[in-house]
């Protein structure tokens, strides 16, 4: 591959997804080329080649080298005792399944420390017959496995802020994950305690210390909610709502309930301190919407993303993560001058509904500036808007369920920030 | 084989046959959940609605309200509900204020009914539970006080949670049938 073999697509250095194979170090267009060797010195076989390492162990841990990969946790707030958000490293992580130890986390009294063989899930309300559930009982239930994304409603809010945030894809956009869920269809539990023809929500509380609790409508609740037991394989990780929690797909992280202990079926919303007070969102002419489900159609560039660096000129790869509440990810186009050119990246993913999609698009750095956006388009047909087109929809005055689209600007020294556009 | 025979037969065969389907047909449904009562819940479920679903018997006034609040929860909120923080302010704010609205309960919360449930199930913050059903009752009387909704010897209890119409009550659209 050659300079004058490059095919362009869209201005300002954006490559044919067909380099994407051609793709490395030593590709044409690295003006730098690193070197694995020093100078003149033969490679040498490594220490750990000539002593046999730690034999097999009961549970794993990841390369001491790998620790680096942290979530990042809110400062403890005494007001808030066990309250805030972790966020996913979302520019260290690739593919699209979150590990469990990075999975976001937002708590709003701490992380209660349950005790499978006491936790109980009750249902009751409009139902024929109220019922109890022992975790051991759950579990002997028929279960389904769904690939799907969990968003924190609050994600990505600094974006409708005033200024630009000096940011990273982490701290701006971290409380966005994807995992494997298993568990039971809430239909098959609420169908067991006989559903009254008036109950039109279900009221969902966990066994933290806020006994947070949230209302959903009870045709979602009958469509693809899961009362779920397993995340990625093991059992749900206490932070995600150890040993049960509900699991609404595509809608905003809040309502999916951890530590699920009640479900009750009434006829109208409960309207809890979390779905009033929180996680409504206020127009300019004050008024405020409540019960903004299905996450919008959302795409993020995790790499290069805010505080990168880029120590060469020569081809990178721009990566990143796609999904949609209303669907799965059909396409994701990028730009490398602010909007006003856009090429098709490549989306690697199963097409999950509701789940991550990955994508990727070769991109020539020539040492100039350039402002790098993604914009994705979901299977129902929902764009991706701009940041100016949420504030015309929404004024200055709301923070939740922002998808806005994202502009990384690389300076010529290589760093690359948040900016608006 | 006799016609006759050969009748029977055959409707000896159907019949099994249906039989088997049926069998077949109806899969064995786990049915793991045990009764329970709602008087059995009564302890267990906090959900105390705008509809009035859900109140315990109680009754409190503000008046008894600044006792419990004194003691159980002006630390973070202060003495009146001015908060020693921005996340524990608890009044004042005016939703047509020029700029971005403080939201509090008296200028943002639509229910009263979810004073009384919050305050059930969450407060106070690092001891959640530890109140009384009277002092809950009591606590939601002295933050609607001070948010000037009720006087202080208004009586707070079900009834007259429920009926309280909210400054900011017809404040919000409800999107939840937007898909």
């Amino acid at each position: 591959m050659t300079q004058e073999k490059l095919e362009r697509v869209a201005g300002n250095g954006l490559l044919s997804r067909r380099h994407l194979l051609g793709m490395g170090l030593a590709g044409a267009g690295s003006v730098m080329t690193n070197s694995a060797l020093g100078a003149d010195a033969g490679l040498q076989i490594p220490s750990w080649s000539k002593f046999p390492g730690p034999g097999a162990s009961a549970y794993g841990n990841r390369s001491a080298h790998a620790e680096y990969m942290q979530r990042m946790a809110g400062e403890p707030d005494p007001l808030y005792p066990g309250g805030g958000a972790s966020r996913s490293p979302l520019s260290s992580l690739q593919g699209t399944i979150t590990p469990n130890s990075l999975h976001f986390e937002r708590h709003h009294a701490g992380i209660p420390d349950i005790d499978p063989s006491i936790h109980k899930l009750v249902i009751n309300g409009l139902v024929q017959q109220p019922l109890v559930f022992d975790y051991d009982d759950l579990l002997k239930y028929p279960m389904v496995s769904k690939i799907h994304f969990l968003e924190c409603s609050g994600n990505s809010g600094a974006l409708l802020g005033p200024n630009p945030v000096n940011g990273s894809a982490q701290s701006l956009h971290g409380l966005v994950s994807c995992a494997e869920w298993t568990g039971i269809p809430l239909s098959t539990l609420l169908d067991e305690a006989g559903i009254d023809p008036a109950a039109r929500w279900v009221s969902a509380v966990g066994a933290d210390a806020a006994s947070m609790g949230r209302s959903l409508p009870i045709d979602k609740a009958l469509d693809d909610v899961l009362v779920a037991l397993f995340q990625n394989g093991e059992p749900v990780r206490p932070e995600q709502g150890y040993p049960i929690r509900l699991f609404c797909p595509g809608w905003e992280g809040n309502i999916s309930v951890k530590w699920l202990t009640q479900l009750k079926l009434t006829s109208e919303p409960s309207q809890f301190r979390d779905e009033t007070s929180k996680y409504t969102d206020t127009l300019p002419d004050r008024s405020s919407l409540q019960f903004t489900f299905p996450m919008g159609t959302k795409s993020l560039i995790t790499s290069p993303s805010g505080q990168m660096e880029l120590t060469r000129q020569g081809i990178y790869q721009v990566t990143g993560i796609a999904w949609s509440g209303r669907g799965s990810i059909r396409r994701v186009e990028i730009s490398a001058d602010g909007g006003r050119s856009w090429a098709d990246a490549e989306i690697e993913s199963h097409q999950s509904d509701k789940a991550l999609a990955r994508f990727r698009l070769p991109w020539e750095w020539s040492g100039g500036t350039a402002v790098l956006q993604s914009r994705a388009t979901d299977s129902q047909g929902n764009i991706q808007p701009t940041r100016d087109a949420v504030l015309a929809d929404r004024g200055r005055l709301s923070f939740y369920h922002n998808h806005c689209i994202q502009s990384w600007a690389v300076n010529s020294n290589g760093s690359v920030a948040n900016v608006y556009v | 084989m006799s016609m006759y025979k050969r009748a029977l037969l055959l409707i000896v065969s159907v019949s099994l046959a249906s039989v088997g389907l049926v069998s077949f047909a109806q899969d064995p449904v786990l049915r793991l959940g045990s009764p329970i009562s709602e008087d059995q819940l009564s302890e267990f479920d906090l959900i105390a609605g705008p509809d009035g679903m859900g109140f315990p018997p109680g009754s409190g006034t503000a008046a008894q309200g600044k006792q419990v609040f004194d003691t159980r929860c002006s630390a973070c909120h202060a003495l009146t509900g001015e908060g020693t923080s921005g996340r524990t302010i608890l009044v004042g704010g005016d939703m047509q204020s020029e700029g971005s609205p403080l939201r509090t309960v008296g200028s943002y919360w639509p229910h009263a009914s979810t004073l009384f449930d919050f305050i059930r199930r969450a407060m106070p913050a690092n001891a959640p539970k530890s109140l009384s059903n009277e002092e809950v009752y009591q606590v939601t009387a002295y933050v609607l006080y001070i948010n000037g909704i009720v006087d202080q010897n208004t009586v707070i209890n079900r009834e007259t949670l429920i009926a309280i119409e909210m400054p900011n009550k017809d404040g919000f659209i409800d999107r939840s049938q937007v898909r």
